[in-house]
């Protein structure tokens, strides 16, 4: 056969295979390799076991991979999802599912769904997101994530153990009896409430890309003032989600705000400690998380400004300085 | 008077997308950052290329309508005809016998059969080469018939139709399921079936479109191109059988797994679990095992360039799917790294490289004329194997892999420019001189929107990967756009073309042409409808993450353009089952048109 790449069919499939190859292991297959062998677990996180890890299960049975990424990228546009940038470290947990399936492709390629990486951090209750898995519209009425009803149970009787979901009658798309949450709910509830980021060991500040604004010099020095926070937005993205955009919360699940003596009180002592430490006295209603860790005295004053002027509500504006002198106090009271 | 019109048009033209571009420039009037982005390249290539697809598209829809208001518009009585009119009542009857006569003569026609006599009309010598009997349609173009030169075996038409046929089928299944995860972004709540939700079908989609008609419709078509350009016979027919059956059962099997919830971790095009996927893998072996035989038995001296990028195909998808789905380094991280190389190959290495081949055998058979340059075709075919083969992280950028591995990925997407350009060109300059053909086949449109959406999609594709263009656009709606733009107008519109080229030459038979018209025109618009509506709201959505606007703001805004990305894509839905209906009507239907209605010298059999 003649030494000619177009004439001679064997050696030019040679070549491009030969080609192909090495680019594949020097793009792929090396540096695959490398990163799966220079990775460990963060110091702190805790292992996925028991019920999370089948919870993780029942979260790529459903595809939920497909709208929801778990990645906090290296830019600012990322700050709301989590702390700091993922680095590969978060991801070394992950290994085959099983004999069948490889890792979880957990970090995804669409965002038509809020991040997770935090979704244990922003949104720790438990009943919200029976409510939420069972029919999303339930809590954010503009959401558009499929229901998953096929994850939850129909019982004439609740048993003592059972978590009852307080589905509104809407929603029950004529089920009747007590609404409780089967394994695999109670598993992927397990799961996403146990993603949360861990702290890097040395403390270390995080570092985002700016491109907010795009063209304009970043890092002028001075930070923003703090003056300019828009209450009504922080409360969407921290509070609607539970307490609804009419601030009239859900019966059985979540409290309303609007009207609320709490809210309306002339003193805001106890509605700050309540945002602070979260709160779990009343039985009908679901656990409140505590926001002291997330939120900022100034962004929970503009949040209570926003709550305490809205739906009606008439009750006078709070400070950032009144805020800060319970959480004061709090901690003093903490104190042993 | 034709070019004062043509004019006039122009100007229409040039004033439409005037007022375009300019309420798109309201809709982007977001507060603040706008000017800035205007000003970065990768968002201005973007408008320009989406500009360059929309104003050939108008020019051409333009042009036909005009048409259909010109004939609209014949009948135009003007003041001489009304005087006429008068004048005609007043006449005398002596008058009026002389007009009837007159009249008369003038409408007496011949009967057709004076010399001929009452006989059949019979072409012994095969002399009449088109026979039209079709109503003149203004929409439609009246194109020219297929020309049969030699029979093709039975036994290839058999196979390919059968290839063809499958792929059709997943076709027409895999868009349905499409359709109603679209629907689903509008209507949440239409079912509340575990086998029907969002997340178990989205990947039921992807898959059956890749697998089952794009690759299928490709494998079909290969079969006959391998033969024809090494003017010899096929290895096996059995391993084409075996190979169709095997991939056949891969996406049949893989598809009720999805639905039942077992994937294989989620990553994108990876999503059947191994020994699904290992039947896809075995089914491309075979058909490899069979093209590289069949060309090794090829009767001309050098493999023309089609086989190149088959054969490469063939061999690249082995080895690419066999390490994507190697367990061994993909812990961790590793996952990622080999899934962005994965997904992105399988579409880049698979469909683009096959389907490339394809054109630069159908593009010159449709012209009647050689590819205008086979060194352009050597350069885009390595440097397709060079740069396409390190692009993968591109999905990837701002993630936490290897900073390193982000920019290479970049800076060889701003490199796939060269394959792209030489392809284009090389295609373009095939077709100059020949304008002409286009009109006259309705396999050429087809061809033609399949290598303009190559270009525009490849370049497209290379600025979305720069690093401030991810920022706004990665993660949102505008990924959907791209991958539509690739597989859908490049991918599909090619493998389309190569179809109406081919088919027709099998059994002589043709499809209607209005129906292939309303096919083209109705997955045409049906695209721009789907990608234009989710490039603008995923830009609208992206800058409004990047001002720091709460998420749920994202969906609410996004509700009118999935409304119309539903539209455009039932417009695509029902453009399937037209394209269904003409393979069956050119492979299986008892036409009424007997087979000698298409000439077919008794020439030598292949």
């Amino acid at each position: 056969m003649p030494f000619n790449l177009y004439k001679n069919h064997r050696l030019f499939v040679g070549i491009i295979v030969l080609i192909y190859l090495s680019l594949s292991v020097l793009i792929a297959v090396q540096p695959a390799w490398s990163v799966q062998e220079n990775n460990a677990l963060l110091p702190g996180s805790e292992p996925q076991t028991g019920e999370v890890e089948a919870g993780l299960r029942v979260f790529v049975a459903e595809g939920c991979v497909g709208c929801h990424t778990q990645q906090v990228r290296n830019i600012d546009m990322d700050e709301t999802w989590g702390g700091r940038p993922g680095i590969p470290a978060d991801y070394a947990w992950r290994t085959r599912l099983d004999n069948l399936r490889a890792p979880a492709s957990v970090l995804g390629t669409e965002r038509t769904g809020p991040d997770l990486t935090e979704i244990g951090e922003r949104q720790p209750s438990e009943a919200w997101h029976y409510l939420h898995l069972y029919n999303p519209r339930s809590v954010v009425t503009a959401s558009i994530m499929p229901a998953y009803p096929w994850l939850f149970a129909e019982v004439a009787i609740a048993g003592q153990y059972d978590t009852q979901v307080n589905v509104p009658d809407e929603f029950r798309t004529g089920r009747g009896g007590h609404i409780v949450p089967t394994e695999k709910a109670r598993q992927l509830v397990a799961y996403l409430l146990s993603l949360k980021q861990v702290n890097l060991p040395d403390g270390a500040a995080p570092v985002f890309i700016q491109y907010k604004k795009p063209g304009v010099a970043v890092a002028t020095g001075d930070p923003a003032p703090t003056a300019a926070l828009d209450g009504a937005s922080l409360y969407i993205q921290q509070c609607q989600a539970c307490h609804q955009a009419n601030g009239e919360g859900l019966r059985g699940a979540f409290p309303p705000l609007k009207g609320s003596p709490v809210v309306n009180h002339a003193n805001a002592e106890l509605m700050v400690r309540i945002i602070l430490q979260g709160y779990n006295a009343r039985e009908e209603y679901a656990v409140m998380p505590a926001f002291a860790a997330k939120l900022t005295d100034a962004e929970i004053a503009a949040i209570m400004t926003h709550e305490r002027g809205a739906w009606g509500n008439k009750a006078a504006a709070v400070t950032p300085n009144f805020v800060k002198q319970i959480r004061e106090t709090i901690k003093t009271e903490l104190a042993p | 008077m034709k070019r004062q019109s043509l004019k006039l048009l122009l100007t229409k033209i040039i004033v439409v997308v005037g007022l375009l571009a300019c309420s798109a420039d309201a809709a982007f009037a977001q507060p603040g950052s706008i000017d800035a982005l205007l000003n970065q390249p990768g968002i201005i290539g973007t408008i320009g290329l989406l500009l360059l697809v929309v104003v050939f598209v108008a020019f051409i829809a333009i042009i036909r309508l005009g048409r259909v208001v010109q004939q609209l518009n014949m009948p135009q009585p003007n003041s001489q005809e009304r005087n006429l009119d008068e004048a005609l009542i007043n006449l005398s009857p002596a008058q009026l016998g002389k007009l009837v006569e007159r009249h008369q003569s003038l409408v007496y026609q011949l009967v057709g059969n004076e010399l001929a006599g009452d006989e059949e009309p019979r072409d012994e010598r095969g002399l009449i080469s088109h026979l039209s009997t079709d109503v003149h349609s203004p929409l439609v173009a009246e194109k020219k018939k297929t020309f049969r030169n030699g029979e093709v075996d039975p036994r290839l038409i058999t196979l390919v139709g059968a290839f063809l046929l499958s792929a059709t089928f997943w076709l027409v299944f895999g868009t349905v399921v499409g359709w109603y995860v679209g629907i689903k972004f509008v209507r949440p709540d239409i079912d509340h079936i575990a086998w029907l939700s969002f997340g178990r079908l989205r990947p039921v989609h992807t898959n059956v479109v890749f697998w089952g008609w794009a690759s299928l419709a490709m494998l079909g078509l290969g079969h006959f191109v391998v033969i024809r350009t090494g003017n010899t016979r096929l290895y096996s027919y059995g391993l084409g059988w075996f190979s169709l059956g095997l991939i056949n059962i891969c996406v049949g099997i893989g598809s009720v797994c999805l639905m039942a919830g077992i994937n294989n971790g989620g990553g994108e095009y990876r999503e059947f679990i191994w020994p699904v996927m290992g039947l896809f893998v075995a089914g491309v072996g075979v058909a490899f095992i069979n093209f590289y035989q069949t060309v090794a038995s090829r009767k001309t001296g050098e493999m023309y360039i089609s086989n190149w990028y088959m054969l490469a195909a063939l061999v690249w998808t082995l080895i690419l799917t066999v390490i994507g789905y190697i367990p061994l380094y993909q812990n961790g991280m590793g996952e990622t790294i080999i899934q962005g190389y994965y997904m992105h190959q399988a579409v880049g290495m698979w469909f683009m490289t096959f389907t490339l081949g394809l054109v630069y055998y159908f593009l010159p058979m449709s012209l009647n004329k050689p590819i205008y340059s086979y060194s352009l075709g050597v350069l885009a075919f390595w440097t397709q194997l060079l740069f396409y083969t390190l692009i993968g992280t591109h999905h990837y950028v701002f993630s936490p892999l290897p900073w390193s591995l982000q920019t290479v990925a970049i800076v060889f997407s701003a490199g796939m420019f060269i394959p792209v350009l030489a392809g284009t060109t090389n295609f373009l300059l095939t077709i100059r001189g020949s304008y002409k053909h286009i009109a006259d086949s309705y396999s050429l449109p087809f061809l033609l929107i399949g290598i303009l959406f190559y270009f525009v999609g490849s370049v497209q594709g290379s600025l979305q990967a720069f690093r401030f263009t991810n920022v706004i656009w990665h993660f949102t709606d505008f990924n959907v756009a791209h991958s539509h733009i690739t597989m859908y107008g490049i991918i599909s519109f090619m493998l389309w073309g190569c179809i109406y080229a081919l088919v027709p030459r099998f059994l002589g038979r043709e499809p209607k042409q209005l129906l292939v018209g309303v096919h083209f025109w109705f997955a045409l618009i049906g695209l721009l409808a789907y990608i234009i509506s989710l490039m603008v709201g995923g830009t609208l959505k992206g800058i409004g993450w990047l001002e720091g606007k709460p998420f749920i703001d994202g969906v609410v805004l996004m509700m009118p353009f999935w409304l119309w990305r539903a539209i455009g894509g039932t417009m695509m839905l029902v453009s399937h089952f037209v394209f269904a209906y003409n393979l069956y009507d050119m492979l299986l239907h008892k036409s009424l048109i007997s087979d000698s209605a298409l000439p077919m010298p008794q020439a030598h059999a292949i």
